[in-house]
Order: structure tokens, then sequence, then C-alpha cells
């Protein structure tokens, strides 16, 4: 077992790293303060191919792996929480599920201008009444003639407004079983923005990763070609489920990079922050809150790292990415919050980055799949 | 159009200063990073190449380490790479460092060879002039702006508050300073190609028409009598003034040291 990373792992690191410090972290208080989408920072993130790290040079991606996605999104997230998910969401929410389940046609038409940043991506399941139980789904599509009709609604959505490219979930049929009991089917399906019946509805004023576009999206007799269905009509809710365990792989990703960030900041601030004449990196219960600190985000890095390479090499990779997500979504939690208590009064303040790496943290815990649900999902693999 | 573009693998300014017991640089116990000149050489050779479909051939000398500024260079979007390494070259000035080059370039086809200005560790800016003379090309030094006009490249050179406009024929080499532009990133996708390609490695054996004589630290004209890291004496004088009371005071103190 070898837990160094190759050459080439370690090179996009520092690009990424290089990347996060000269184009991202001068922003970032301002994304959050305003909460501005960073459309020029896209831009750049489309130029230098982050938009696109695993999908295959074929379809107009990077060719590369899930670990150098996952690593993206950490540096990122380490300056960023914003950019961090908007990279992820895109990444694992639409560009994957297009290349896992899209027909050929559907993977030439859509992920070269995906892959590339041409067009950004987005994926809506939430709905009002559809959380954590995606059953309860109540937007609906039907097949008239040679389209899709698309009516409901779905909130939550990030990248909501500035995506382009956008997979949907939707009621294609209710089936009633032996016993007599109706089930709902759902289907997956291909919306392009501008499509006549979606539209916007209300903004997200959210807690954290303010500058990402989190917005209702709205379908009144929207119609779509019939051949936007993505996968087989019906398999829905897996494609859904599967699509969540790679994106769990990428937030998983965004909590450690948070983490990080807090981290390193803490340790940096321990050193120069003097009370009763020394600094406060000198007493001892500041180095034992700093050694939890540490050791907590690389187990969690280990972990989110496993999940990107079980991605990569195994057919299913649920447990491991809900393990990746659980943890590192709770060290970046605790974490950013033990980075604000040793940061004191100055921790609170918008003035140091620590404060909003906090807020940003809360969400990696309910998005994609909340804690209690990626415990739902270990424990069902581990007690059989 | 084939351009060759010489790179330096310096120490990142950022980590610590290492000497070796000869004065030479320790290089294999620094952090390193590809010099900011040749960064912008190589970048000004890349946009040559989305301009006029150039081949890049990127080339450096330097321990066996120094592959990482090549497979940097190839992930920014050069595409062949030749390091020149060999424990006979070790240790060698700049004479010796522009003879070796030479010798390597006398192996390949080029149109425009481009090597920045200077090193920041050794800060001469001497070996780019000086592989012009070995391969008896012109040099034209200090380029802020490049561009090709048939047989020819016309360079504006950088020259105190001006520029020279100067024409000159390929082949020829050129010194490129970091203004010149803004280097681009890395790709990942170009970082997972870079590590696929084959990588030419040369040794004394494939360097053309030079001297064991002129090479490593044996052929090295230069001598370094001592070296050391850069210590700060003292915080220097601390003054509160009116600009034209501080230009007298700052006048006044260096005539009194006689620098003026």
């Amino acid at each position: 077992m070898d837990f160094t990373l190759s050459k080439k792992h370690e090179m996009a690191r520092t690009l990424f790293k290089e990347f996060a410090e000269k184009e991202v972290k001068p922003l970032a208080q301002e994304v959050d303060e305003t909460e501005q989408f960073p459309r020029e920072t896209v831009k750049k993130l489309a130029k230098y191919g982050f938009l696109g790290i695993p999908v295959p040079k074929e379809y107009g991606g990077q060719g590369a792996d899930v670990l150098t996605y996952a690593m993206c999104v950490e540096e990122l997230s380490k300056v960023c929480g914003t950019t961090g998910v908007i990279v992820s969401a895109h990444t694992s929410l639409c560009c994957d599920p297009i290349l896992t389940y899209g027909t050929e046609e559907q993977k030439q038409k859509y992920l070269p201008d995906l892959a590339s940043g041409r067009k950004l991506g987005a994926f809506g399941l939430t709905e009002p009444g559809a959380g954590t139980d995606a059953q309860g789904q109540q937007t609906k599509a039907v097949l008239e003639g040679d389209e899709w009709v698309l009516n409901g609604s779905k909130i939550f959505i990030t990248n909501g407004k500035e995506a382009d490219v956008y997979i949907i979930f939707a009621i294609s049929d209710v089936q009633t079983d032996a016993r007599g009991r109706k089930k709902k089917i759902i289907s997956a399906y291909i919306v392009e923005k501008g499509t006549p019946g979606f539209e916007f509805g209300t903004k997200e004023k959210k807690m954290g990763i303010r500058g990402s576009s989190t917005y209702e999206l709205i379908f009144t007799d929207c119609r779509i070609p019939k051949d936007n269905l993505l996968g087989k009509e019906g398999k829905g809710f897996g494609i859904a489920m599967h699509t969540l365990d790679g994106g769990r792989i990428g937030i998983a990703a965004q909590a450690l990079g948070l983490a990080e960030g807090a981290l390193d900041s803490t340790i940096a601030y321990v050193q120069e922050r003097k009370q009763f004449g020394r600094p406060i990196g000198a007493f001892q219960n500041t180095q034992f809150q700093i050694a939890d600190m540490a050791t907590k985000t690389q187990a969690a890095q280990l972990l989110v790292y496993k999940a990107a390479q079980a991605k990569e090499t195994q057919k299913s990779y649920s447990v491991e990415a809900a393990m990746a997500k659980l943890y590192a979504a709770e060290v970046a939690m605790e974490v950013t919050t033990k980075a604000v208590q040793l940061h004191g009064g100055y921790g609170y303040t918008r003035e140091y980055d620590v404060e909003r790496m906090m807020r940003d943290a809360k969400i990696t815990e309910i998005y994609e799949g909340t804690s209690e649900v990626q415990r739902m999902v270990i424990s069902a693999s581990v007690i059989k | 159009m084939k351009i060759i573009v010489c790179v330096k693998q310096v120490p990142d300014t950022k980590g610590g200063v290492k000497f070796n017991p000869d004065g030479t640089l320790n290089r294999a116990g620094m952090l390193a990073v590809m010099n900011p000149d040749d960064k912008a050489g190589l970048e000004a050779a890349l946009r040559l190449k989305e301009q006029y479909q150039a081949e890049i051939t990127v080339l450096t000398m330097g321990l066996p380490k120094a592959e990482e500024v090549l497979r940097e260079a190839l992930a920014m979007g050069a595409d062949k790479a030749v390091l020149i390494t060999d424990r006979i070259l070790g240790g060698a000035d700049t004479w010796a460092t522009s003879t070796t080059i030479a010798g390597a370039i006398r192996n390949l086809d080029y149109d425009i060879i481009i090597t920045g200005r200077q090193a920041i560790d050794g800060d001469t800016a001497q070996v780019g002039p000086q592989i012009s003379e070995h391969l008896d090309i012109p040099v034209i030094s200090y380029a802020q702006n490049i561009k090709v006009e048939g047989d020819s490249v016309l360079v504006e050179r950088q020259f105190e508050d001006s520029y020279h406009l100067l024409k000159a024929k390929m082949p020829v080499l050129i010194t490129a300073l970091s203004e010149l532009n803004e280097p681009r990133y890395m790709t990942p996708g170009g970082i997972f190609e870079a590590y696929d390609k084959e990588m030419t490695v040369w040794g004394r054996a494939d360097l053309k028409d030079v001297d064991d004589a002129n090479l490593g630290l044996n052929g090295s004209p230069t001598k370094i009598a001592k070296a050391s890291d850069k210590v700060r004496k003292a915080s220097g004088e601390q003054m509160t003034l009116d600009p034209e009371e501080a230009a007298a005071y700052i006048f006044e103190k260096l005539k009194e040291k006689h620098v003026i």
C-alpha cells in the first residue's frame, strides 16, 4: 500500500494551488459579501480545463481521473467554498450522468460544450416535498408525440440561473403493483436553458456558499424533445442515486478543502497572535486543538482520496463516497468552528476568512445527502 | 517552424538557499521552479505556435530532477523535451553551460531559439548570448515583443524607457523578459499527457562538437571564492520626514558614504 501521490498528481496539485491562490482567493470575500456568482473566475476555470477534468478527451474533456478532479475541488475550496461547489455540481451532477447514461448522440451534443466550460451544468432532483425522500417528487413528465411535457418545480438548485444544461428528474408514470399500491416511476431528462416553459423562481439567500447561484426552477408545460430522455425511461431514481454517489466525492472534497483552509489560517494565526506575552500557539490548549484538527483533516483526506480512487476502479462506490462525505463534512464543521474559536473575537468578524469558512462548511453536512442519509447508506452496507 | 526553448530549474525563492562546500548551489536540497524569464520565453513560443503552427522543443541541463520543469513545459503545451544530464557536466559556469547546450542544440533543427534573459539564481544573463555565439547565429536580447515576418523575426528589445525594433533572419536566438507576457497555467489534461510523453535524455556522449576542457566544473573559468546567504544586518534607520526634507536627508547620507 502506497500513500504517496504520483508525480502527475503532485503537479496537478501545484497547478490547482497556484490557480486558487492567484485567481480565486483574492475574490473570495467579495463573492461572499455581494452574493455575486464569480463569472470571470468560471471563465478562467473553463480556459484551463477545470470544468472537464474527468471527462475523456474524445468528448472534449481533460482525460484526467477522479482523484485529480477531487484535488481540484479541494484546492479551490481551500480558498473559496463557492468556487468549489460550482465545479463539483457541474462536473459530478451534470457531466457525469451524461457520460454514464447518455446515448452517443447526447454525449456528442452536450459533453464538448460542458467539458470545455462553454456551457455550465446543473442538476434538479430536490423539490419542496422531496428532499431526503426523493420518491416524494411531484414534477411530472408526459410524452406527447415527439415531446416530453414537464410540469412542476425544483428547489435549491446549485448553478441554478447560471447553468445552460440541466439534468431534471420527473415522474413519467405511476404504476400499481400486485397489492394495489401505487408507485411513482421516475425518469431523467436533459433540459436546456431557454426552453419555453422553463423559468427561474426565487433565488435563495443562504448562510454560506453565498456566491453560488441557488435557484428554484419552474416548469410550466415545458416541451423538450423525446430524445432528451437520459437513460432508460423509468430508471431515473437509480440514475439520481448513482449520480449522487459521485457528487458526494465532490462535496467531500469541498468539505476537505474548507477544513484545510481553516487549519492553514489558524496555524498561521496562532503563531502571530500574542496574549500574556506569548504567541497563543505556545499554549498547550492551542497545540492540542491544532493537533486534533490536523489529524482529523488528514483522516478526511485519506477517505476522500480513497473514494475518488474507488470511483475510478470499482463499479459500486456508494459506501466509500458516503463515508468520505459524512466524515469530511463533519470534520469541516468541527475544524472551522475550532478555527473561529482559536481566532477569538477576530474570528467572529468578516475580516478573517475562517468566519466565512465556518458558514460555508455547514452546507456540506446537508446537501447531496445529509449526514443522516450517509449514515443510512453506510449502516445498510455494514449491518446485513 | 521549429522553436527550441531553453529553460532552467531554479531554487524557489520561497524556500531556503543551501550551498555545497565548494560554494556552488545545493540544487538537490531546495524546492525548485521554472525560471520566470524562461517561462515567459516558453509562453512566447507557445503563442508563436498558436499563430504559425510551430513545433516546440524544450531543453534543459541539470540534475535528473530537472525533468520536472520539462514536464511542466510539456503540460503547458510544448511538444518535445530534451534533458541534458551527466555527472561530468556538474558545477558548470555560464561558459561550460552554454558550450553544453550548444552541443546539444547542434543535434536539433531550429528556426528560433528562445532563452530567458537571465536566471534568478545566477543573474548573469550570459548563457543565451553565449549559445548564439557558439552556434554562430544572431541574438536579440531583452525581447518584450516577438513577431514573425516571412523568414525573419521582428523583435522589440527593451531599452530603458523606450525600445529598439530589430529585425533578424532566422535562425536566431532571442532572450525573453518576464515582462514579455503572463505565462499560461498548465491544464490537468496537459499534465496527464506530459507524463505519457517520451523524454529524450542526453549525456556527454550526445553533445556535438564540444571539447571536454570546456565542460563541467573543470571547464568553467569562473571560480567562486565565497558564497553565502544574505543576512540582514540591522533594520536600518527609520525617519519620518516631509518629502523634500527626506530627499535632502537621503542626498546628504549618500554623499557622506561617497555613493554620489
